[in-house]
């Protein structure tokens, strides 16, 4: 006994010594032990530690991939591709190789599932709302640094898919007026998409945006921490502290939610290995089949769609040709007119009849709705003032732009509650709405233009409409939210 | 957490009395030489993105044999690592481009991208060979051949023959023009070439000037 007593002083000691030169104790108090969150967490909240298990799966898997892959287009003595070689050098021929592969692959499926379940879980419960603002918006860099993580790790298989989107994507940017043409080029370093793109995005891939991605990782934490969890109630457990400070419903992360997390994890893995092992291409939409081809830059596959996760936004660019600029105009224009009734202020006014008739150009020119000769025109640098700029340009700007708009929700939500429990049925419709538009856009994004829906239900009309839904969601919310009619929150969580 | 904060010595008062203004001077001034000098050193950096040397370099003229082309087919040769194709147009086909006319875009290429020497809707040379850039012009995919008329062709039944772009469904007629309300802004490119001999075809390079 006295020797077991002896080696607890002595750990303490070591521990006592390391504190006395590193927080290790407080910071393990801090985010652990004595993080108090709220009690009354469900099911939506396994995906925040998924997401990090997730990225620690990315990573470690991607150190052994950068062991065995080569980022070089060129021919090697049998005519392929050396990077698309080396793939499949890794899927047959390294020990294991196929495995870390399938993980790789399949993982970054998982992330963009876990990641959406994770940002759906913030709009049900309003988990972007004061004073998690910052928390919401670290989490939208992450989002986007994953978003460019897949893009650029999707050239490197160096197969028909990642050709051709790598060329589609780039080439979005040309349609940036002025600068368009020489960004693209700036981007791809050279004319085509060649060994000089992928030796850049390979670097972006495994150093640049990943460095970026942990370090947001850490701010979305450390935001996170400071101001506290929020919960499915959306009510603030700090509100209501026992004698030691220690808020009434909340109870330490560890050994609570760490046991929670270890149980979501294992749930996660079973159906994660179940993929990995049996289905790892996903049927074609993890890996898509026309990537076991190598790049041909003389021929572009039959069908090409991006991986389904880029699908709803790529729908979304797809959906905005010249026909669909006037319900475009028109959505401006109503959201503009309602933010002039409903602010006083001169220059948001000013703002207001500035951004409608500044868009009415964009998209027209100096036309009638388009359907008419420019009255007269004069070209700038490529920027044709009779015109107006190219629904290229604009298809461009809304996939960027649809984006972006869940940056804006904790200032565009106006509800005087946060949770989706004390909302009313006008928010619960909408968003609804919003939901099934996004999923709708989802699978039309994954399909050839011209597919119609059970063979008789046009694709084109539906994706137009349901881009109108995807941005009223975003664009009314200021006045709809208000509009709700909610229940009062509990002073306290609900907690059976 | 982050609230207990400490009396720091100085403060608001340690700016004003004792401060030493030579030395806040000549710190401001090497802060400003330093940022200078920091922003100097990101050229080189931005620099590198741009086409190398060598690529630019790349991108010789390509000669092609074009005797074995039947009327009615097309060939595909790489010119600046982008394909160009040379299509054999037969008679129906040429005919296909009056028809097409009012259903262009820009059927008299006024916008488009082409040497001063192609005219009209053939927009070639030769009437017979059409040769030109085989990338859509609205977000570089590669165009399919479809050169089927009509119904079969599974586009529509005024469909003259043409290509068709399967990334965003741009069609375009067979001189290359692009149909009205596609995503493609424009018709295609039409490279600079010139005819070396009657089956002898130069691209990228041209005697008349592009």
């Amino acid at each position: 006994m006295s020797q077991i007593n002896a080696l607890v002083d002595k750990g303490k000691e070591v521990l006592g010594w390391v504190d006395e030169r590193f927080p290790l104790s407080s910071l393990y108090k801090e985010h652990l032990a004595e993080y108090y969150a709220p009690k009354n967490f469900n099911f939506w909240y396994f995906f925040g530690s998924l997401a990090l298990l997730v990225l620690v799966n990315q990573i470690v898997t991607g150190i052994f991939l950068v062991m065995h892959y080569k980022p070089d287009a060129s021919m090697n003595g049998a005519g392929i591709p050396v990077a698309f070689a080396s793939v499949e050098y890794i899927m047959r021929d390294v020990p294991g190789g196929s495995f870390i592969r399938y993980l790789h692959s399949t993982g970054a499926s998982a992330f963009f599932i876990v990641v959406y379940l994770h940002m759906f879980r913030g709009l049900l419960y309003g988990s972007y709302r004061k004073p998690r603002e910052l928390v919401w918006l670290f989490g939208m860099g992450i989002f986007l640094c994953l978003m460019g993580e897949a893009f650029f790790g999707y050239l490197l298989p160096w197969g028909q898919m990642s050709g051709w989107g790598a060329q589609v994507i780039v080439n979005l940017f040309s349609a940036v007026p002025v600068i368009g043409p020489d960004l693209s080029v700036f981007i791809r370093g050279d004319f085509v998409v060649s060994d000089a793109t992928l030796n850049r995005f390979f670097a972006f891939h495994v150093i640049a945006i990943p460095l970026v991605l942990l370090g947001l990782v850490s701010a979305h934490l450390i935001a996170l921490h400071e101001v506290g969890s929020n919960n499915p109630d959306g009510v603030e457990i700090k509100k209501k502290k026992d004698a030691r400070g220690i808020p009434i419903d909340g109870i330490p992360f560890h050994p609570y939610y760490t046991v929670k997390d270890i149980f979501g994890v294992s749930i996660f893995l079973i159906i994660f290995a179940a993929v990995v092992f049996f289905a790892p291409e996903g049927g074609g939409y993890f890996l898509e089949f026309n990537n076991f081809v190598p790049y041909d830059p003389m021929k572009t596959p039959p069908h090409i769609a991006p991986v389904w996760y880029f699908t709803p936004f790529y729908s979304m660019l797809r959906a905005t040709t010249s026909d669909f600029l006037p319900a475009l105009w028109a959505l401006v224009v109503v959201v503009a007119g309602l933010s002039f009734v409903s602010c006083k202020n001169v220059w948001v006014r000013r703002l207001c009849a500035l951004v409608a008739v500044g868009t009415y150009w964009g998209f027209f020119g100096l036309t009638v709705f388009g359907k008419t000769p420019a009255l007269f025109d004069f070209d700038l640098l490529g920027v044709h003032f009779g015109k107006g700029l190219d629904a290229k340009f604009w298809g461009v700007a809304m996939m960027g732009g649809s984006v972006l708009l869940f940056a804006f929700l904790p200032w565009l939500d106006q509800s005087p509650v946060k949770s989706i429990r004390y909302k009313g049925g006008l928010y619960k419709t909408i968003l609804s709405l919003f939901v099934v538009s996004f999923i709708l856009l989802g699978i039309l994004g994954t399909k050839a233009p011209g597919y119609a829906f059970f063979g008789v239900i046009p694709g084109e009309p539906v994706a137009a409409v349901c881009t109108l839904i995807y941005l009223c969601f975003f664009a009314f919310m200021p006045w709809y939210s208000r509009l709700d009619k909610t229940k009062p929150e509990p002073e306290r969580v609900t907690w059976k | 957490m982050s609230n207990d904060k400490q009396d720091v010595p100085g403060g608001a008062s340690f700016s004003c009395s004792c401060a030493d203004t030579n030395r806040r001077q000549l710190l401001a001034a090497t802060a400003v030489v330093g940022g200078a000098v920091g922003v100097g050193t990101a050229v080189p950096f931005v620099a590198s993105f741009l086409p190398s040397e060598r690529a630019k370099a790349a991108g010789a003229p390509v000669e092609v044999d074009i005797s074995r082309l039947q009327p009615g087919e097309m060939m595909t040769v790489e010119w600046r690592g982008k394909p160009v194709w040379i299509v054999r147009r037969n008679k129906e086909m040429l005919e296909s481009l009056k028809k097409s006319e009012t259903m262009l875009a820009d059927p008299g290429s006024s916008r488009s991208d082409q040497p001063s020497y192609i005219k009209g809707m053939a927009r070639a040379i030769k009437d017979e060979y059409f040769v030109c850039v085989g990338i859509c012009t609205h977000l570089g995919c590669s165009p399919t051949a479809k050169f089927v008329p009509g119904a079969e062709s599974g586009i529509g039944d005024d469909w003259p023959g043409g290509f068709l772009c399967p990334c965003h469904g741009s069609r375009f007629d067979l001189s290359g023009r692009v149909f009205k309300s596609m995503p493609a802004p424009d018709n295609l490119v039409i490279p600079p070439h010139t005819y070396l001999s009657d089956t002898r075809l130069i691209i990228g390079e041209d005697t008349k000037g592009a």
